[in-house]
């Protein structure tokens, strides 16, 4: 393990590096996107619900792999060129976004809804009422299941490493086929995935405890 | 305090089981090969499943068809005798030598270069094949030969595992490389665009330009590849019998009739230069 590390660390920091960019970007969009498709699925429009539940149901139901692949191999013969970084990190983002959607709104569907009717009783419009009144407290109660994407959504950038994304997941593939040492190369990147992975889980717990 | 005693514990088990974990694998590949294959009147091959010419997955009959999968056939049929069989397992450039390390099969024939760093980990045969190295671009490119790649800015595409990819970074420092799981991801890379040149094996490049009109070999080969046979180290005995096959199919024509099988119908391939 440790002629691993000090023969290859180079090639390590770079995957490092672009796993933790993937993951940063990834988990802020799909942040934003899954929370903007759960308010759609709890709006009054049947339009807007419609929307959200097909988007969510298709990329909660296709594999990682096959939608990264998608935008590797296929949008780039038709539509415009996209690399193996981006093609991984919008798999990333979109997989992980249905997710987070039916967290979010599994959230928002757990605040009781005299909250909503208070709120608008009160005056607020819908938006004002669920971005001051009702996502507060829905994000405090799914901070758990949160984590758990997040989590996922580090493992899962390992993805990267099928479409040539440079990743940790890739970098592993190259030296352990350069060495010859499999075990002691997965292992590396095991235990690097784990530094990312620990702190995000100990801060979802520390976040958890303080809020909730 | 109870909780760093927790961490303390959960990192100490995490070492233990890397321990065993590493220390794992060494018994199976190191037992004789030779006379468990000849107990089992099997010897198991690992073989590539996705390489048109080599050995390419019929899907058809689920069987796997090629060069080396019929090398494979004969080699065992002069080991173990006429009613020897021969098991092929399913690998790719990258997970040919961990399976083997791992005693899941006994030997590699599959497209498989002999370099001296490989040398240091698996034993190889003479060889059985002479490869070398080429480009797959699509009809009307541009690029002639592989220093029309040794600029900043092109892309070529290679596979993970295989020795053609270490090559390309020494003939065209310049260029990017990026590394594939496999030749079928390789080659649609090269269709969507990924790349501007796919780079491996000639063999391996004129089965990709017959199945896929559209794409062509250029350029000639810039290295030597020969493919060996390749073994665990220490199974010197079933070494031995393995070139001892490839001499003996050399001497009666069965050589040649498998040349001719598999690569008399590749356009612009000239087969009689493998004969041997």
């Amino acid at each position: 393990m440790i002629t691993i590390l000090s023969d290859h660390w180079q090639e390590l920091l770079t995957g490092l590096g672009w796993t933790l960019l993937s993951s940063v970007l990834a988990l802020i969009f799909s942040l934003i996107i899954g929370s903007l498709f759960a308010i759609m699925e709890v709006t009054e429009s049947k339009v807007a619900r419609t929307i959200a539940r097909i988007y969510i149901e298709i990329f909660r139901n296709i594999p990682l792999l096959v939608i990264t692949s998608f935008f590797y191999l296929v949008i780039p013969m038709y539509v415009v060129k996209v690399n193996g970084f981006t093609a991984g990190t919008i798999g990333l983002t979109i997989y992980t976004s249905a997710f987070i959607a039916e967290t979010v709104r599994s959230g928002i569907q757990s605040v009781d809804p005299g909250q909503m009717e208070g709120a608008r009783a009160n005056g607020l419009t819908f938006w004002q009422a669920m971005s001051n009144v009702i996502l507060p407290q829905a994000f405090r109660l799914v901070i758990p299941p949160l984590g758990n994407q997040f989590v996922n959504l580090v493992k899962n950038s390992s993805v990267l490493a099928f479409v040539a994304g440079f990743d940790l997941m890739y970098q592993a593939n190259n030296i352990a086929s350069i060495t010859f040492d499999t075990i002691n190369s997965y292992m590396v990147v095991g235990v690097l995935y784990l530094i990312i992975t620990m702190p995000i889980s100990y801060y979802m717990r520390y976040l958890e405890k303080r809020l909730a | 305090m109870k909780k760093q005693f927790r961490l303390a514990t959960l990192l100490v088990a995490l070492g233990a089981l890397m321990l065993t974990l590493s220390g794992c694998g060494k018994s199976l590949s190191q037992q004789n090969v030779l006379q468990n294959d000849r107990k089992a009147n099997t010897i198991t091959w690992g073989v590539k499943a996705d390489t048109k010419l080599f050995g390419l997955m019929d899907v058809r009959d689920n069987q796997i068809k090629g060069f080396d999968v019929d090398m494979a056939k004969h080699i065992t049929r002069h080991i173990l005798g006429k009613k020897g069989k021969a098991k092929f397992i399913q690998v790719t450039s990258q997970s040919r030598i961990p399976l083997l390390k791992n005693g899941n099969i006994d030997a590699i024939i599959a497209t498989m270069t002999i370099t001296p760093q490989r040398e240091k980990v698996v034993g190889f045969s003479n060889s059985y094949f002479d490869a070398g190295q080429s480009l797959l671009v699509p009809n009307g490119s541009k690029i002639k030969n592989v220093n029309d790649l040794n600029k900043p800015g092109t892309t070529v595409l290679g596979v993970v595992g295989a020795n053609s990819v270490q090559n390309i970074k020494k003939f065209a420092p310049k260029a990017r490389v990026l590394e594939l799981q496999d030749y079928a991801q390789a080659l649609t890379s090269l269709k969507a665009g990924q790349g501007v040149a796919l780079t491996t094996d000639n063999g391996i490049l004129y089965g990709m330009a017959v199945q896929n009109p559209g794409f062509k070999v250029v350029g000639g080969t810039f290295t030597r590849e020969p493919y060996g046979v390749a073994v665990n180290k220490g199974q010197k005995p079933f070494t031995n019998e393995v070139n001892k096959a490839i001499k003996e199919m050399e001497a009666d024509g069965e050589y040649n009739q498998l040349i001719k099988k598999w690569f008399g119908n590749v356009p612009g391939f000239n087969y009689k230069e493998l004969e041997r």
